[in-house]
């Protein structure tokens, strides 16, 4: 193929920086927003992996997995606002830790 | 009268149970007429049953019903009555009716009047079914029922935490007898197929021969229940200590009938025992070994009642010893005589504490021979009776068993000596009794003398005592009869003459004090000696030690459940880990999603670390 010749490793490694970072801002942060956002990050990171690995292999399969996951995050987002809006609805605030009513 | 004996023991039965649920609206005189006439009915129905058996000599056997049927095992409420069972009959309801008698002066004040003739007509029913059984089975009945009366009489004045203890205590021990026996029964049900005593003893002749090992087995455990009832070693600690009871209660159950129920039984099953010639000598020996214990013990105590007791003892011994050297009727002829004398003497007893208010302590008392007249007299002639003086009724029946022992080949002449030894100890310690309490100075005031009911009761106990040697028991049918053979003639003199010689002796410390023994008793050696003999031989001290005390331990030690400790352990361990694992269900997300990228890590690091090849 043409064009830039990135190697798989670089983008893996960068896959699993965004991966990463995302669970991090999932581990640390306590608003739903953000933690939503990170979840955003780290499907992107796993969608990013399929591509280049598509790619490598020259596959359209990788391209496939990245449109379902992009399905799966655009409904997920979706429902993830709904619960935002209950959660803010009903704690009045949108921390996380708050919301732990559930507790065994 | 021959086709409704069973009316006897049913009327007390009936007048107890009248009493157990009535006793508290009657009248006091109601209650003492309904005891005292219960029994008196049957030991009038007694006599005339004596008068014709003593016509047509027939042996009576009644079945009433079957108690119970399972598989060929079906012993009925039956009863069997020959010239043993009327010796017995006579002296249960005879001495009982005199006793009863007694009671209704001696407890006259006291709260539990009706409680107190309801367990007592209860006990003369239960001992009556023991003596006129046909089957093994009924006795053990009569043979648990006196034993419950006896419980419920030693702990009458339950009130007092240690007439609760010797309560239990007699329970008890005689309750390790009473095992062994039941074992017994099941040994010779198993072996012969039926519990009727006559049915049992012909098939037993027919099965064993002489020596073989399981009627000495057999024996052998019957002889623990016989132990276990007639106080003789090694389970006679409770006797001693039953003495808490009512004074009427020891004389009628502790002296008269119940404790004898040990030498009825051997006697009854004597046709068993003749099988196995080891039992019988074991008899003998446990008759003598206790009979000798209990003198030595009865010298040094202070306790009239207790010195009484072991005089019980030792007197049990001394028939143990007949039926042991094969002297059965002269152990049961003893049997009668001791029931008079011995009555005699405890309601002589209770009649000194009734009027001494409850003292026990025989130094304490003194110079009561002027003050109560009748009592003294009654002590006098029941104590020559014990002690065997010649003309009494102890001397024929005691020396009937003395000659008869020394005709034993082997151990004869050894019986013999150690019975005379006791008989010396017997008559000092009687005697000394007599001396102590009706003699010398006086230090207690009596505050009234006898009434009527107890002085008839120790008037007619004086006559039998005095002339019950003279009375022909009939049991010649019932034994096999001895040879008839006498020893030599001074054997027969020396046995004459050693109560005389413990009654000078007697006389001599106790009374005109030419011997004194001050000097002895205060020796190290006396002194110790008879410290161990007031404690009876330590053997309460030993039972203590090796029995009682490591079963409160083990009781104590159980207290706290140590097995459910194992279980508590599983469970406290089960709260722990649910105590850490509920920890973490915190409901934090983020600590969710911490832990399980940690765990994550974790895997992901030994995975990576394994050695090669592992993971396919």
């Amino acid at each position: 193929m043409d064009g830039l010749n990135i190697p798989l490793n670089h983008i893996l490694l960068v896959s699993s920086l965004l991966f990463a970072i995302g669970m991090l801002g999932l581990m640390i942060r306590r608003n739903i927003i953000f933690i939503l956002m990170s979840l955003e990050v780290m499907l992107n990171a796993a969608a990013l992996a399929f591509v280049a690995a598509g790619a490598h292999w020259e596959q359209p399969d990788g391209q496939v997995v990245f449109m379902l996951i992009l399905t799966v995050a655009a409904a997920e987002v979706a429902v993830g606002l709904g619960l935002v809006l209950q959660v803010q609805k009903r704690f009045k605030t949108l921390d996380m830790d708050h919301a732990n009513r559930m507790q065994g | 009268m021959s086709e409704t004996i069973w009316v006897i023991p049913l009327i007390p039965l009936l007048s107890s149970v009248m009493l157990m649920l009535f006793g508290s609206r009657l009248k006091i005189t109601h209650i003492g007429f309904l005891g005292v006439a219960s029994v008196g009915i049957s030991a009038l129905l007694t006599l005339v049953l004596a008068v014709e058996f003593m016509q047509n000599q027939q042996i009576i056997q009644e079945s009433l019903w079957t108690w119970m049927e399972v598989a060929g095992f079906a012993p009925g409420i039956s009863f069997y009555f020959d010239g043993l069972t009327l010796v017995m009959m006579s002296v249960i309801t005879g001495v009982g009716f005199l006793i009863h008698l007694f009671s209704t002066e001696f407890m006259e004040k006291d709260p539990s009047y009706a409680r107190y003739f309801a367990y007592l007509n209860m006990f003369v029913a239960a001992m009556l079914v023991l003596v006129m059984a046909d089957n093994l089975l009924l006795l053990y009945l009569g043979w648990e029922g006196v034993g419950v009366c006896s419980y419920l009489l030693v702990g009458f004045w339950y009130q007092h935490n240690a007439n609760g203890q010797a309560a239990r205590k007699a329970f008890i021990v005689t309750r390790i007898g009473d095992t062994a026996m039941a074992l017994g029964l099941l040994l010779l049900f198993t072996e012969l197929g039926t519990l009727d005593i006559q049915a049992m003893v012909g098939a037993a002749n027919q099965t064993w021969q002489i020596g073989d090992s399981i009627p000495l087995i057999a024996c052998l455990l019957i002889i623990c229940g016989a132990v276990g009832k007639s106080a003789q070693l090694p389970l006679h600690t409770w006797l001693p200590d039953a003495m808490a009871g009512p004074t009427p209660v020891s004389a009628l159950i502790h002296a008269a009938t119940m404790v004898t129920a040990g030498v009825y039984l051997i006697a009854r099953t004597h046709g068993l025992f003749l099988l196995a010639p080891t039992a019988m000598t074991v008899v003998a020996v446990i008759g003598i070994a206790t009979s000798l214990m209990a003198a030595f013990t009865a010298l040094m105590q202070t306790d009239i009642k207790r010195i009484l007791a072991y005089s019980t003892i030792s007197q049990i011994g001394y028939m143990f010893l007949a039926l042991g050297v094969g002297a059965w009727s002269a152990g049961i002829f003893h049997l009668m005589t001791h029931a008079f004398f011995k009555a005699l003497l405890f309601l002589g007893s209770g009649a000194i504490i009734h009027c001494l208010h409850h003292e026990h302590n025989i130094f304490k008392m003194g110079g009561l021979r002027t003050r109560m007249p009748v009592t003294f007299w009654s002590f006098m002639i029941g104590s020559a009776a014990l002690a065997a003086l010649p003309m009494t009724s102890g001397f024929f029946s005691k020396d009937q068993i003395l000659l008869q022992a020394y005709q034993l080949p082997d151990l004869g002449p050894g019986l013999w000596m150690a019975g005379l030894l006791g008989a010396l100890l017997t008559a000092i310690y009687s005697f000394r009794l007599v001396f102590v309490v009706f003699f010398g100075e006086a230090n207690t005031e009596p505050d009234k003398d006898t009434g009527w009911r107890m002085a008839v009761p120790l008037s007619v106990l004086c006559f039998l005592a005095m002339i019950g040697g003279y009375f022909m028991i009939p049991v010649a049918e019932v034994f096999p009869a001895s040879d008839g053979s006498h020893p030599a003639h001074w054997v027969e003199y020396v046995s004459i003459s050693v109560p005389l010689v413990g009654l000078l002796v007697a006389y001599l410390v106790f009374f005109n004090r030419r011997l004194n023994i001050d000097g002895l008793a205060n020796s190290t050696v006396g002194k110790s000696l008879g410290n161990f003999w007031l404690s009876g031989w330590g053997i309460d001290w030993l039972y203590d030690h090796l029995f009682v005390r490591p079963y409160y331990g083990l009781a104590n030690l159980l207290k706290s459940e140590p097995v459910d400790g194992i279980y508590g352990l599983i469970v406290a361990l089960n709260q722990t880990f649910n105590h850490w694992l509920s920890a973490a269900q915190s409901g934090r997300m983020r600590w969710y999603l911490a832990s399980m990228v940690a765990g994550l890590i974790i895997l992901i690091t030994l995975a990576a670390n394994l050695p090669t090849g592992v993971l396919q």
